[in-house]
């Protein structure tokens, strides 16, 4: 990976930020992911935090602070531009994860509002949404949320002047160019267009969080039947 | 054993070093706002070091000990009575079974620890028994303490004093509070962020020596700062990036804000600082209307601070527990 674009601003005693870009960019944020993985297999971090177009890292500082006392942000930057600049990148091939969602109705209250903003028939919005390939950016927000890039530009939508206080587990929703699934129920300002019945987040699963960053995810149309099955089946 | 919990207090937690390793899946750390203070209370009961023990904001709870439990404050100096005697903080005090602890307000400081001998023993969530407000983990979904709540205490041996017959007992020794709980108003380091030359030169000056005082919104994720707004020299369109305890956000309003323990993961404002970590406890016991201000440091500095701080606080902590071995109080 060619590491001369790259920035290095230390960030805190602990932790370094790698960043590779000022823009969301599904490309960019691919280098982010491709790197994680190597930075994670080759270097001692503590915690790699990667964002659309930049990652934290988080180390000891002692440990990278040789005998002569040298900047340990300089020690590690070192490192990671040899680990980066060695050549293969992206040992990984990204996890794929199919998302089942039950579009519109009670589980996409704002699903006719957006197809009215957008002038596009409900149909046809769920179709554009359904017929993308998304990439897992990054996650925050809560516990497990993903920021999903690749949405139909078409499908770009304001976020709702009044926000919810409580946006129900599984929706899936628009904000903005992007589109994301809320883990847990939390307050939120995101256009909802539908729901899944599975459980992204789970404190007891390993890993915790169904996703991870720089997976790939599709969504597939299921009924209120199936909907209810799966979610009879996830609590069996 | 266990401790019920009588009246719950301003906003009681349970807090321990917090989670780490899990910013990438969202979770942020959480764990004690004043970290060399939990640490301490621990040490006085003589815990290994790691469990975790209640933090207490601005007024604590009352709560009753079923059975007899050694424990220690520390912290801002906090009331705490059982019956009519008072309890001295930074103590071992050892109290009787069917004791109840009244906590009550703090003179100055804004967050106390309640160590007990054992710890809170609540069933650890990625790692940690701390509560997260926000993400809902730990405790009872990461809520605060409730009337009511039955909180248990892990297994230790019994702490022995020369007199530890008597129901109501403090060790005879103590720590001094300086400088683990330091409310000189001396100013917290502040180093650069990454959009610290964005400020306009004016308000790079007042972020460096003006006084702002702690917002009455500030909590565990943020201690607002109030004061004359600061401003960029041109608006900024920024994407999320990664956010730790102790970045200094800018967000539209001008008034920055500090990340605390309860940190999100990522954020989008402008970051026009961090503070120094050896610094953090202090900004933590700041409370709502206390004035503040900060002084430009260097990282290598901040470094150089936080390792003197670390060794020091390590001393100590092995200080204390071969104290509590030669007083005879643990079994070697």
């Amino acid at each position: 990976m060619e590491t001369a674009s790259i920035q290095f601003e230390p960030f805190a005693e602990d932790a370094l930020l790698l960043r590779f870009d000022h823009r969301i960019d599904a490309a960019i944020n691919a280098r982010v992911h491709a790197a994680v993985a190597t930075l994670q297999r080759d270097l001692p971090l503590l915690e790699c935090v990667p964002a659309y177009a930049s990652v934290l890292l988080r180390f000891d500082p002692l440990a990278w602070q040789d005998t002569n006392a040298t900047d340990p942000h300089q020690s590690l930057e070192q490192a990671v531009r040899s680990a980066l600049g060695a050549g293969e990148t992206s040992p990984l091939l990204p996890r794929e994860r199919e998302i089942p969602v039950c579009y519109g109705g009670a589980h996409g209250p704002d699903l006719a509002e957006v197809a009215q903003h957008l002038g596009l028939p409900t149909g046809e919005v769920i179709a554009r949404h359904v017929a993308a390939e998304y990439r897992v950016a990054m996650l925050g927000f809560a516990p497990g949320f993903p920021y999903l890039l690749g949405l139909d530009p078409t499908l770009a939508m304001p976020r709702r002047r009044d926000p919810r206080q409580r946006v129900p587990a599984g929706s899936v929703a628009i904000g903005g160019a992007q589109t994301g699934i809320y883990p847990d129920q939390l307050p939120g300002g995101w256009q909802l267009i539908g729901r899944t019945p599975l459980c992204l987040f789970d404190v007891t699963a390993t890993p915790p969080s169904l996703l991870g960053a720089g997976d790939r995810v599709r969504f597939r149309i299921i009924d209120e039947e199936e909907l209810q099955h799966l979610e009879a089946e996830q609590l069996a | 054993m266990s401790v019920t919990v009588l009246k719950p207090g301003l906003l009681s937690t349970l807090q321990d070093g917090g989670r780490s390793g899990h910013a990438a899946i969202g979770v942020g750390r959480a764990g004690a706002m004043d970290v060399p203070a939990w640490r301490l209370a621990n040490a006085l009961v003589g815990n290994r070091g790691g469990e975790a023990a209640l933090e207490c904001t601005l007024r604590g709870p009352t709560l009753r000990f079923e059975r007899a439990a050694w424990i220690a404050l520390t912290g801002a100096p906090i009331q705490a009575h059982v019956g009519a005697v008072a309890l001295p903080p930074w103590t071992a005090c050892r109290l009787p079974a069917g004791g109840v602890l009244q906590l009550g307000g703090m003179a100055i400081g804004c967050r106390s620890y309640l160590a007990v001998r054992g710890g809170f023993d609540v069933p650890p969530v990625l790692g940690s028994r701390s509560s997260d407000l926000h993400a809902r983990l730990g405790h009872e979904a990461g809520r605060a303490l409730q009337a009511g709540d039955v909180l248990p205490i892990g297994h230790a041996g019994e702490l022995r004093g020369p007199d530890a017959t008597q129901s109501l007992h403090a060790s005879c020794w103590g720590l001094d509070p300086q400088p683990w709980f330091d409310f000189a108003l001396a100013p917290i380091t502040l180093l650069h962020g990454s959009h610290w030359s964005q400020l306009d030169e004016a308000s790079q000056q007042r972020l460096h020596g003006a006084r702002f005082s702690i917002g009455t919104d500030s909590n565990r994720t943020a201690s607002r700062l109030d004061g004359q707004p600061l401003q960029l020299r041109a608006p900024l369109e920024l994407i999320s990036e990664a956010a730790l305890p102790g970045t200094m956000q800018l967000p539209p309003s001008g008034q920055p804000i500090v990340l605390m323990a309860e940190a999100p993961v990522t954020g989008g404002y402008p970051r026009i600082g961090q503070v120094a970590a050896v610094d953090l406890p202090r900004l933590a016991q700041r409370r709502p209307g206390d004035a503040v201000c900060f002084r430009h440091g260097s990282l290598d500095d901040a470094i150089t601070r936080l390792a003197a701080r670390e060794q020091a606080l390590g001393a100590l902590l092995k200080n204390l527990a071969q104290r509590l071995q030669q007083d005879g109080c643990i079994d070697g």
